[in-house]
């Protein structure tokens, strides 16, 4: 009679929000990104993500994100441009949305 | 795709303040947490069932009660033996917090529960259609304070709730106000408040693009502006004495009201911009937040 009442974890992930993005979307340049996280840390969709650099230093540790790595996820991206806001590199630009590339 | 434990596909508005707050709350506190959430925005964009956007254990029951239902959580962690192994989160918007929800969260205050209680600040019951809290700002407009023609009629005519200091006021041992707009700030305060045993308080600054009329790309740009002007403090507590304090080089209070549709009566009035700029300085008084030389 009833269904299971507890959710799996994350399961909102099936929910894509990308058709949210009406006019732009953003585009990251990859030219004088210098890895600060910003991007990644306050996008509120948590859709940026970023290539680690290999293991460096033989211990196991993590020498960082890579620069010119970051981007973005365009089937939850919603467009707000807090990304391009925040890069210290004027590194992501906000682009038309291009209703073809509108995935979700 | 970074790990996080607050996921995408959430039907947060774009640009959401508090969908940002809260992600690097739950990632700073880490997976080993259960999660109490009052009723309001965030409770109802994460969890559109049969989809949860959580990564940890998380429960909602009403609009005023998580305090009191994280306080039966923690409880039954101790019976179990397992108190030091798993934190405990309650949280809420400002409405949930200042509002309906104050006598619960002072009695989690008061029974010394370990137990960090996050209030998300976005100054209006947002969820509902922008009604005024105890938490919205003086001046702004909401829909139960909406400004007309005349001086008479100016937006909200009340002083904010000042929330941290009545959460202080309980003898608990961490206080300490945020914002969505200085990140790292936000998580370092997170991990500090759950390494302290007892019960924790956190405020955090959470624009909110819809009710507080503003672009959504200047979310993290709004709430910076509230530091900087002296409007929204970012101070720590540490068993009833501050213990630390963002200092500023103090904007002008307009810098942060004209980029916010909420505010943009006032400018009509400048006597109340005035009281704002008041507001600010006594902040800045009061709290030393002045760079000094
Ligand atoms: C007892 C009760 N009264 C009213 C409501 C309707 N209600 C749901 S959310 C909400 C507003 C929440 O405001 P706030 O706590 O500030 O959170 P926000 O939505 O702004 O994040 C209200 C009034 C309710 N759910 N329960
Ligand atoms: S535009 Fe907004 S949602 Fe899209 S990637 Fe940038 S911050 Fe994230
Ligand atoms: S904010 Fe800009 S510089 Fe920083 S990681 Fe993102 S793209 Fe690179
Ligand atoms: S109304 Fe405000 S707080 Fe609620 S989801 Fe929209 S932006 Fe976020
Ligand atoms: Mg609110």
């Amino acid at each position: 009679m009833f269904g299971p009442l507890i959710c799996k974890p994350g399961a909102s992930r099936s929910n894509k929000t990308g058709p949210w993005r009406t006019e732009f979307r953003p585009k990251f340049l990859k030219k004088n990104c210098i890895a600060c996280n910003m991007c990644l840390i306050v996008c509120p969709e948590a859709c940026i993500s970023s290539q680690p650099l290999a293991l460096s230093d033989g211990k196991g540790a993590l020498s960082g994100q890579g620069k010119n790595t970051y981007d973005f996820d365009p089937d939850y991206c919603k467009g707000c441009g807090i990304c391009a806001a925040v890069c210290p590199k004027q590194d992501i630009e906000m682009i038309k949305e291009d209703p073809a590339l509108q995935k979700g | 795709m970074s790990k996080t434990l607050f996921n995408s596909g959430h039907t947060a508005c774009a640009g959401c303040g508090q969908s940002m707050a809260a992600r690097l709350v739950v990632d700073a506190a880490g997976p080993n947490t259960i999660v109490v959430n009052n009723t309001g925005c965030l409770e109802v964009f994460s969890t559109k069932y049969p989809e949860s956007s959580w990564g940890v254990p998380w429960i909602h029951s009403l609009f005023e009660n998580g305090a009191a239902v994280a306080s039966g959580v923690e409880s039954a962690i101790k019976y179990l033996g397992k108190a030091d192994t798993i934190n405990v989160i309650a949280q809420g918007g400002d409405g949930g917090t200042a509002d309906i929800g104050l006598q619960a969260l002072s009695g989690m205050l008061e029974r010394g529960h370990n137990i960090l209680y996050v209030c998300f600040d976005n100054e209006a019951y947002e969820n509902t259609g922008i009604q005024r809290s105890g938490l919205t700002p003086y001046g702004a407009n909401t829909t139960t304070t909406p400004p007309g023609a005349g001086a008479k009629s100016m937006g909200n005519i009340r002083y904010k709730k000042p929330m941290p200091e009545i959460a202080n006021a309980h003898g608990i041992p961490y206080v300490a106000t945020a914002s969505a707009g200085f990140p790292q700030d936000l998580q370092r305060k997170v991990k500090k408040a759950i390494s302290i045993k007892g019960p924790k308080y956190i405020q955090v600054h959470s624009p909110c693009p819809l009710g507080w009329r503003h672009e959504t790309s200047f979310t993290i740009e709004v709430a910076k502006l509230a530091v900087e002007t002296g409007l929204y403090p970012l101070i720590e507590y540490e068993f009833g004495m501050i213990s630390s304090r963002r200092q500023i080089i103090p904007k002008p209070v307009e810098e942060y009201l004209k980029v916010q549709g909420r505010f943009k009566h006032l400018f009509k009035l400048p006597e109340e911009i005035k009281k704002i700029q008041e507001i600010a300085d006594n902040n800045i008084k009061k709290y030393g937040l002045k760079v000094e030389g």
